[in-house]
């Protein structure tokens, strides 16, 4: 059981571009379709709390299932399973390119690169707005880490640990303020 | 004691980033200045080559910028140490699965967590954008205006926003598309 989880989630590893939202058709049909390990709802729930908690969306995916089928040693083989692709396969592009990169053709394909990337990084951003800019304070608070990263050299994680702070804060707020006006 | 350093930077990229993949580059620029182990024009190419490679996308360049730091050792222990925390955290989620997302002081944290996760990437973005299409040290050296622009980046990255709006397929295809005309524009 625990090859089998590790396998599977290797195989998923190997063929899935893109990492996180794009994973989930892939998850789907290894998890739910091919080994009844899940239910359709069981896997978007998964998914969800995956995107509620730090890190990386479809190793924490791979840690609830593996959880779910075979506990603690089922998530370990479920993660091992899906990251091994990866570093085995990036370790070998990175020696390669080492010596690459300085090679003229390779370093104006880099240049095309950088322009497609920041381009993509741009577009991410654009296609998460909606989801997380919801009013006005989340807005305040996108305005001041952003800044913040952008004009000081404040370390990054303090600035998402002072935005969680303040998603605490704003919702005792409201909560206070909306007890008030139930009471009046 | 270099391990030490990638095991602590990593970590807490782990533990603090949020909403998937690029969540981890703001992470990741910030090491590009404060470290020697890679440069920003390198973690540009290292991205590039992270979105094109199968796998999650930030264990993909934890692991190129591991092993840009301290080889293969290097890359086994960015790997790990970036997903320590998640692993760790979902671990106790699994044991609590039930009502998590139903609780409020989950809910209040994300409210706060979405946004900055955001405004970091909207950040990260920016520096990278402005890498990629403006030569400001030119512009500095020479100071003519005409410098500070690169016009083929510029006309590049504004077909390939139109195109990646237009047509939503893969990422990949745009990333091989763009490798290819900047050999034959550059």
């Amino acid at each position: 059981m625990l090859l089998k989880l590790f396998l599977s989630f290797a195989y998923i590893g190997t063929f899935t571009f893109g990492g996180g939202y794009a994973m989930l058709p892939m998850f789907q049909r290894i998890l739910v379709t091919k080994n009844n390990w899940l239910t359709e709802p069981e896997m978007i729930e998964f998914f969800s709390i995956s995107q509620c908690l730090p890190g990386v969306i479809s190793t924490s995916t791979a840690v609830l299932v593996g959880y779910k089928q075979k506990g603690t040693l089922g998530s370990i083989a479920a993660v091992l399973g899906i990251v091994t692709p990866s570093v085995i396969l990036i370790i070998i592009i990175a020696s390669i390119l080492s010596n690459l990169t300085d090679h003229p053709i390779a370093s104006r394909a880099f240049m095309g690169l950088r322009v497609c990337v920041s381009v993509l990084i741009l577009n991410a951003v654009i296609n998460l707005w909606k989801n997380a800019i919801v009013d006005k304070p989340a807005i305040i608070i996108f305005a001041l880490v952003f800044l913040g990263a952008i004009l000081t050299s404040l370390p990054v994680a303090l600035l998402i640990a002072f935005a969680g702070f303040s998603g605490i804060v704003i919702a005792q707020y409201r909560k206070i303020k909306n007890s008030e006006s139930g009471g009046a | 004691m270099i391990f030490f350093t990638i095991f602590y930077e990593f970590f807490l990229t782990g533990l603090f980033m949020y909403g998937g993949g690029l969540a981890s580059i703001p992470f990741l620029t910030q090491m590009a200045e404060t470290t020697d182990w890679f440069t920003l024009e390198e973690l540009m190419n290292m991205i590039a080559i992270s979105e094109s490679s199968p796998g999650p996308i930030a264990v993909n360049i934890a692991t190129y910028a591991g092993f840009k730091a301290a080889g293969i050792p290097g890359s086994v222990i960015a790997t790990i140490s970036l997903l320590l925390p998640s692993v760790i955290i979902t671990s106790i989620v699994a044991r609590l699965l039930t009502h998590f997302r139903e609780n409020a002081l989950v809910n209040a944290t994300l409210y706060g967590l979405r946004p900055a996760s955001l405004g970091l990437i909207a950040a990260a973005g920016l520096s990278v954008l402005l890498y990629a299409l403006f030569d400001i040290p030119l512009f500095q050296y020479s100071g003519i205006l005409f410098d500070l622009f690169d016009i083929r980046s510029l006309i590049l990255a504004i077909a390939l926003f139109v195109l990646i709006k237009k047509f939503k397929t893969h990422p990949v295809l745009f990333l091989a598309g763009s490798a290819i005309i900047g050999i034959i524009i550059y």
